[in-house]
């Protein structure tokens, strides 16, 4: 059996700011090469939290208490700095979810592009323009020498998330981690940008993990889904599993519950505060306040 | 009495002009460019568009919160379009507003009994602390949040008890008209779907007029009679919720839709292109 690219494995963690609150309670998922995986839940789920892990990004606010994140087999969590920062930005990057500020307001796009294909692939600052004009044209800019010249107020929010994915992309990393990367967009910018995720992904063979709260997102983009409350993992499977024969209570609450523009008697559904019960009673949470 | 309570017609709005010295003032960036909606008596009216179309500015130009360089604005047959803010002050009672951001809009310093009552009294709604209080209350079980509540400050509150407590706010005052801006788009769906059955239920109660701005079809459809999409300033189509999404006739409106992403399989959906933003016709 081949290993998987990602194993995490009992992960937990508390927030030490909020009075050691589990934050992350045993969660394990695998993830194969070159696949799209969902991780999708309310506010509080834990989403965030595990793709911050995946990049070795935890705030200082959270403690990881047990578990591990095997990549490639190596534990991600005990790995000497030094090793964790070559495989940071080159085997595992990032594609933010707010391209407003994810960009140095004070350097150009041709700086912020080049960066890690000098400092991580030694090339020279000639090939790495042209790397990045190529890169650009990947993410269907038409004019990529003006893009280059250009510094991030000079774009639009479409355009800049166009630039942090061919910056993702850059280095062919194994895992790209998009945390709600369409969340501040549009919804017909979004379209494009999710097309566009999609093509890179599979143009380069790299596997991504999708952080959403958008069901029908990870209807259109993720071959399989995991679902989280409170840091626990509810349900996983095939996207098409999950949305058309859910198995838990929950899943099947928060799909009634989304709103529909084609079906306007249904949806809408509040999701029932026994389920919430059931939830906190499986999470094994004290019962909610007022 | 007309049955129309909210009749905007060819509504201009420009930001940054100046008057200047010997006519030499800036021209500004006009964002509205005439735009019309009406809004019937107890009828929600859906605002739809993505950013720059000029939603939120319509939203505020009905309730004279930004200046109208264009167009009349008639609320309940009155021409409200030249009132100064003192002649508007009568009116402000019965057009209320519900904010996208709850806690922006409720002071962090008051208790949520603060928040709901003193607008009772600068109003005149209520006769004593006592009247009050039983009024708070009525409205509060009505938006289902406990009474415990009236003693927390807003940041104890989740974002759903918030915008909850910010339709009680607005439903306190009786109004005629309230504008709803954006007001579940920070909220997770569990939580959404609470606060738009709410909204809707409290409207038809007491017969309101809505203005529901949303950036979300899905959430247009849910709660409005009719809706108006918008573009550019522009409004690009304008019907009830069953023509415009189960026939668009703006290739802009099958654009938007088709953008959605449905919670179901769709394996063509994220290759096949787009519709065309071309008129055929």
């Amino acid at each position: 059996m081949t290993q998987p690219l990602v194993a995490i494995e009992g992960l937990s963690a508390i927030s030490t700011r909020d009075g050691g609150a589990p934050v992350l309670r045993d969660v394990s998922l695998t993830l194969e090469k070159g696949e799209v995986r969902g991780l999708v839940g309310e506010s509080g789920a834990g989403k965030s939290t595990i793709a911050k892990a995946l990049l070795g990004i935890l705030p200082s606010t959270v403690k990881v208490t047990g578990g591990f994140i095997r990549f490639e087999g190596r534990d991600l969590l005990t790995m000497p700095r030094r090793e964790l920062s070559d495989i940071m930005g080159r085997d595992i990057t990032l594609i933010p979810q707010d391209p407003q500020t994810a960009l140095n307001p004070a350097r150009r796009i041709e700086a912020q592009l080049t960066d890690g294909l000098r400092l991580k692939l030694g090339m020279s600052k000639k090939d790495a323009h042209q790397r990045a004009l190529q890169l650009l044209d990947e993410v269907q800019i038409r004019n990529p020498d003006r893009v280059l010249a250009a510094y991030p107020h000079e774009l639009s929010g479409g355009m800049r998330q166009r630039i942090l994915i061919a910056s993702a992309f850059a280095l062919n990393p194994k895992l790209v981690v998009a945390d709600e990367p369409t969340t501040a967009l549009d919804v017909t910018v979004q379209k494009e940008i999710l097309r566009l995720i999609r093509r890179m992904q599979e143009a380069h063979g790299t596997a991504v993990i999708f952080v959403t709260h958008d069901l029908g997102v990870v209807a259109k983009i993720c071959d399989r889904v995991t679902l989280l409350y409170a840091g626990k993992v509810i349900e996983h499977g095939a996207t098409v599993d999950m949305l058309t024969a859910p198995r838990h209570v929950y899943t099947r609450a928060l799909i009634a519950a989304g709103p529909r523009y084609d079906r306007p008697n249904a949806g809408l559904e509040p999701v029932p505060e026994a389920v919430f019960r059931q939830l906190r009673a499986e999470v094994g949470l004290a019962e909610r306040g007022i | 009495m007309s049955d129309l309570l909210f009749e905007a017609k060819g509504v201009e709005v420009t930001y940054g002009m100046s008057k200047g010295m010997f006519g030499h003032g800036r021209p500004g960036v006009r964002v509205l460019h005439g735009v019309d909606l009406s809004i019937k008596r107890g009828e929600t009216v859906g605002i739809v568009g993505e950013s720059g179309s000029g939603k939120t500015t319509l939203g505020r130009a009905l309730l004279k919160l930004v200046p109208v360089s264009g167009g009349t604005i008639r609320f309940d047959g009155q021409d409200i379009t030249g009132l100064s803010p003192d002649a508007m002050r009568p009116l402000r009672r019965r057009m209320q507003m519900i904010f996208q951001d709850p806690m922006a809009s409720l002071n962090p310093r008051h208790t949520i009994r603060q928040i709901l009552t003193e607008p009772l009294f600068l109003h005149g709604l209520a006769t004593d602390r006592r009247d009050a209080e039983r009024q708070v209350r009525a409205i509060l079980d009505r938006v289902s949040l406990a009474p415990v509540t009236l003693d927390r400050a807003p940041h104890e509150l989740s974002g759903g008890q918030r915008q909850r407590v910010g339709i009680a706010r607005a439903v306190l005052m009786k109004p005629d008209f309230v504008l709803a801006d954006e007001i579940v788009s920070g909220l997770d769906v569990s939580t959404q779907a609470q606060v738009l059955n709410i909204l809707k239920a409290l409207s038809k109660e007491m017969g309101l007029s809505m203005a529901f701005i949303s950036h979300d079809l899905s959430v247009i459809r849910a709660v409005c009679d009719r809706v108006t999409v918008m573009r550019f300033g522009e409004v690009v189509e304008e019907g009830p919720c069953e023509t415009v999404f189960d026939a668009p006739q703006s290739p802009y409106t099958r654009l938007l839709l088709d953008a959605i992403p449905l919670p179901e399989i769709d394996d063509g959906w994220l290759t096949r292109p787009a519709p065309s933003l071309e008129t055929a016709a």
